[in-house]
């Protein structure tokens, strides 16, 4: 089966750090639309470290309770970042991705509205080309849903193997 | 409901540890936009007259541009306002980067410091929470490792910073105040650290709104577009490796010494390489597609940013090459020293020691070769070391203070501060009076929508205006334009008219917030900029919702230009103090020269003093101003404009300005 992806490049080389995405993201979310900026509402943050010359446009991805035990560092030409630097995650480790107001997490929509618009704002946004938009057919399986059940069950009977759990299901239901 | 600005100030007394949040009244903002236009009426309405400028009744004033925060691109640039040790007068201080609209996002379209802390300590600003904190153990560092040691301290990566270095704590008067890779410069760096005022870090997570949001969103995508594909915006030295007009027509060493010829093709592959072996990215400021800033990786040495002239001025003070400059930018960016004048005090004092009115004794151990000479001065001034004390105070200062003749090598000031190295032939009557009357200080933060040039052929000049009709104010502009054949010889109804469109672009934009480099200073070059008058109403319109047309904001900017000159004129300032530097031009006439400024004085409603009569401030709603001039007799009310025609006042005792 043919899948539509959409999908955001981002040439780290081409940012000069400016935040317009942070400002577009910020005014395309407001209500009504455009009527107010605030990159802290922003989906979007160019993580940037002057002197370490790093500017890093991230979009917020998922929410996680829990920061991640750990971090590494990694080096690229020369230069230090973080994990943190390419995460989206909104999670407890920092302020970011969260709205000011409720705290609640603000996660990255590629902006799907009606009528839909060409590209997510941040890329509209973006005259350098440090962010650019394409769409991708991608191959994927297709993939038959299964309950919860069925995959806790799946689980017992990849350890226990399918005669015990066969054995155990049967005395239970005759157990009245 | 406020568009485009928050309506608050924030009040922040040192002395006292006091902080406010006091609301401001929307008509103020009708009436003088936001920025500088609002940090003037503070200054005219709260400096006490005759105030030392370190003293702690001084304000310090960091002020948002109107339109800051909202979705218009290239509006970023913060002001900062305060009267100036080094001039006495209002220090006019811009620097890009994020400040201004974190600001903004804090809930505030200002900060106004007054007072003094008792020891070093920093401003903590997240949204309501206000917080003045101990900064005794960032004494003596580096403007940027501050701003890192802080974020560090806050545990908050987010925050934007505006640090001074040693040189703003050792209140050296041509300290300036970093932030990132801008600067800002010219008067507010000493008067931050005689507050004991080592930095300002801000985190704003709060709504700018807008009045017209789908239009003005939709107008600031074109202008963004327009703004990224155009060459006639952002500054053009960035990538311009031919850089033969600085090296070619500017004075080095002490503005003196002038090498026509200076400038290679070898020479500049040599410069192109250093640069691009070593720059790491092209970087711009808050909301704007322009890359004016060059990062540079200088082995040995901490990253630094630079823009536009600001990396020749150490190596043209030293008859260096640009590697000089770049082993001491990242230094002198550290200490957060202003790279126009500090370059020039330091070779001042080199003419000096040439001349033999600095010794040995002052200057001991002092090296022979030209580069480590300027080094060892820089380091003497951030310290106020010595020798280091006087030249600290800037040339004007300094020269009077070591006396023995070291007076007539104060050859390049005007209202006691450096000018651009630039030394000509023939005079140019707008230039005149611009460097004569401006109160910016530096010509680039007057000159601009005027091309400094006739172009030769009438074909040439007819294409240059064809692009150029949109942002003229006026047709006469492309009559003057077109009419132009010799650099000296204009018409004084242009020279007057220039003049006043030059000042007026850029105190439109110190008060709205707009980039020069998209606006104000860019329109000689190219003649196509993005923000010009007759679109700048509308741009105002949409996020305000206040109605404004061309005539309405022209008529704010002569309110603004009018309250800047009266926060001077209560300095002291007078027609004397408006003098470009006597060798500014070979060729003078000082009768045709004070004639002509007659003439302007009367075409802006001044005294032949200078001074706005009160028909003039009354006019333009300044009755507050006339009235206090009126009471403390800087004028009479009986006052006629200036006019060649008129007999000349008698001569009476004029103070100069400020201390």
């Amino acid at each position: 089966m043919k899948k539509k992806v959409r999908r955001i490049r981002v040439n780290l080389d081409k940012c000069n750090g400016c935040r317009a995405c942070e400002m577009a993201c910020s005014a395309f979310h407001a209500t009504p639309r455009y009527s107010s900026v605030n990159p802290s509402r922003s989906r979007i943050r160019v993580v940037t470290d002057i002197l370490n010359d790093e500017y890093v446009p991230i979009r917020a991805t998922d929410y996680t309770k829990a920061q991640c035990d750990g971090r590494r560092v990694y080096t690229i030409n020369g230069k230090d970042y973080s994990e943190c630097s390419f995460c989206g995650s909104i999670c407890p480790a920092r302020d970011l991705f969260k709205d000011p107001d409720s705290g609640l997490p603000l996660k990255c929509d590629m902006c799907e509205s009606d009528p839909p618009q060409d590209e997510p704002l941040c890329v509209q946004a973006c005259s350098l080309d440090a962010l650019t938009y394409e769409e991708v057919e991608e191959e994927i399986e297709e993939e038959i849903k299964r309950s919860e059940v069925e995959l806790g069950l799946q689980s017992l009977v990849d350890r226990y193997g399918l005669v015990e759990i066969r054995d155990i299901v049967t005395r239970m239901a005759h157990r009245d | 409901m406020r568009y485009a600005e928050t309506g608050y100030t924030l009040e922040v007394d040192l002395t006292r540890g006091n902080v406010e949040r006091v609301e401001t009244d929307p008509k103020e903002t009708e009436l003088l936009l936001g920025g500088q236009g609002i940090a003037a009426k503070i200054l005219f309405d709260r400096i006490p007259q005759g105030m030392d400028p370190l003293s702690p009744e001084n304000l310090l004033i960091f002020s948002t541009g109107l339109l800051h925060g909202t979705p218009v691109p290239a509006c970023n640039r913060t002001v900062v306002n305060t009267i100036s040790p080094q001039t006495g007068l209002m220090a006019h201080s811009l620097m890009g980067g994020f400040f201004g609209p974190e600001l903004k996002h804090a809930g505030y379209d200002r900060i106004v410091i007054t007072g003094k802390a008792p020891d070093l300590v920093y401003l903590w600003i997240h949204n309501d929470k206000v917080e003045i904190r101990d900064a005794t153990h960032l004494r003596g560092k580096g403007a940027r490792e501050t701003a890192k040691l802080i974020e560090e301290e806050l545990n908050n990566q987010y925050i934007q910073v505006a640090a001074i270095g040693l040189a703003g704590e050792n209140r050296v008067f041509t300290a300036s105040i970093e932030h990132g890779f801008s600067s800002a410069a010219r008067g507010p760096g000493p008067v931050m650290g005689d507050k004991r005022l080592k930095a300002i870090a801000i985190r704003g997570t709060k709504d700018v709104y807008v009045a017209k949001p789908e239009e003005l969103f939709k107008m600031c995508i074109d202008l963004r577009k327009k703004m990224a594909e155009s060459k006639d915006v952002g500054d053009w030295m960035a990538s311009d490796e031919d850089d033969s007009f600085h090296h070619n027509h500017f004075a080095w060493g002490n503005a003196r010494t002038r090498q026509k010829t200076y400038w290679s093709a070898e020479l500049q592959q040599r410069w192109t390489d250093w640069k691009y072996d070593h720059m790491d990215r092209q970087a711009g400021c808050y909301n704007c597609p322009k890359q004016c800033i060059n990062v540079i990786s200088w082995p040995g040495y901490e990253r630094f940013g630079y823009k536009c002239y600001g990396k020749d001025t150490y190596h043209m003070a030293a008859f260096k090459e640009l590697d000089y400059s770049y082993e001491i930018l990242g230094t002198a960016l550290e200490y957060g020293v202003d790279s126009y004048s500090t370059p020039q005090a330091a070779a001042f004092a080199v003419e000096l020691y040439e001349a033999g009115i600095l010794t040995d004794e002052d200057l001991p151990d002092f090296p022979s070769d030209s580069g480590e000479r300027i080094r060892y001065l820089l380091e003497k001034i951030v310290r106020r070391e010595g020798i280091g004390d006087y030249l600290a105070d800037g040339v004007y200062r300094a020269a009077r203070r070591i006396g023995k003749g070291a007076e007539k090598y104060d050859h390049n000031t005007t209202k006691k501060f450096e000018q651009l190295p630039i030394k000509l032939g023939k005079l140019n009557p707008p230039y005149f009076l611009m460097i004569a009357t401006g109160e910016k200080m530096a010509i680039t933060q007057i000159e601009g929508s005027f091309p400094q040039d006739p172009l030769p052929t009438m074909k040439e000049r007819e294409e240059f205006v064809e692009k150029w009709r949109v942002v003229i104010p006026d047709e006469k502009f492309a009559k003057y334009f077109l009419e132009w054949e010799k650099r000296h010889d204009i018409s004084d109804e242009a020279s007057c008219n220039i003049t006043d469109w030059n000042e007026a672009m850029h105190y439109l934009d110190d008060s709205i917030g707009f980039c020069g480099f998209c606006s104000s200073f860019r329109g000689q070059f190219g003649g196509g900029v993005v923000y010009h008058i007759n679109n700048m109403p509308e741009i105002v319109s949409l996020a305000t919702g206040m109605d404004f047309d061309k005539d309405k904001l022209w008529k704010t900017f002569q309110r603004i230009r009018n309250l800047v000159r009266a926060v001077n004129v209560k300095r002291g300032m007078r027609r004397k103090d408006e003098r470009p530097p006597e060798d500014h031009w070979a060729v003078r006439d000082e009768e045709s020269e004070q004639r002509l400024l007659d003439i302007y004085y009367g075409f802006k409603g001044w005294t032949r003093d200078g001074i706005p009569t009160k028909e003039t401030l009354d006019s333009l709603d300044l009755g507050f101003v006339s009235e206090d001039f009126l009471k403390s007799g800087i004028l009479t009310g009986d006052e006629t404009i200036a006019s060649p025609e008129a007999p000349a006042e008698k001569d009476e005792e004029q103070k100069s300005g400020g201390r």
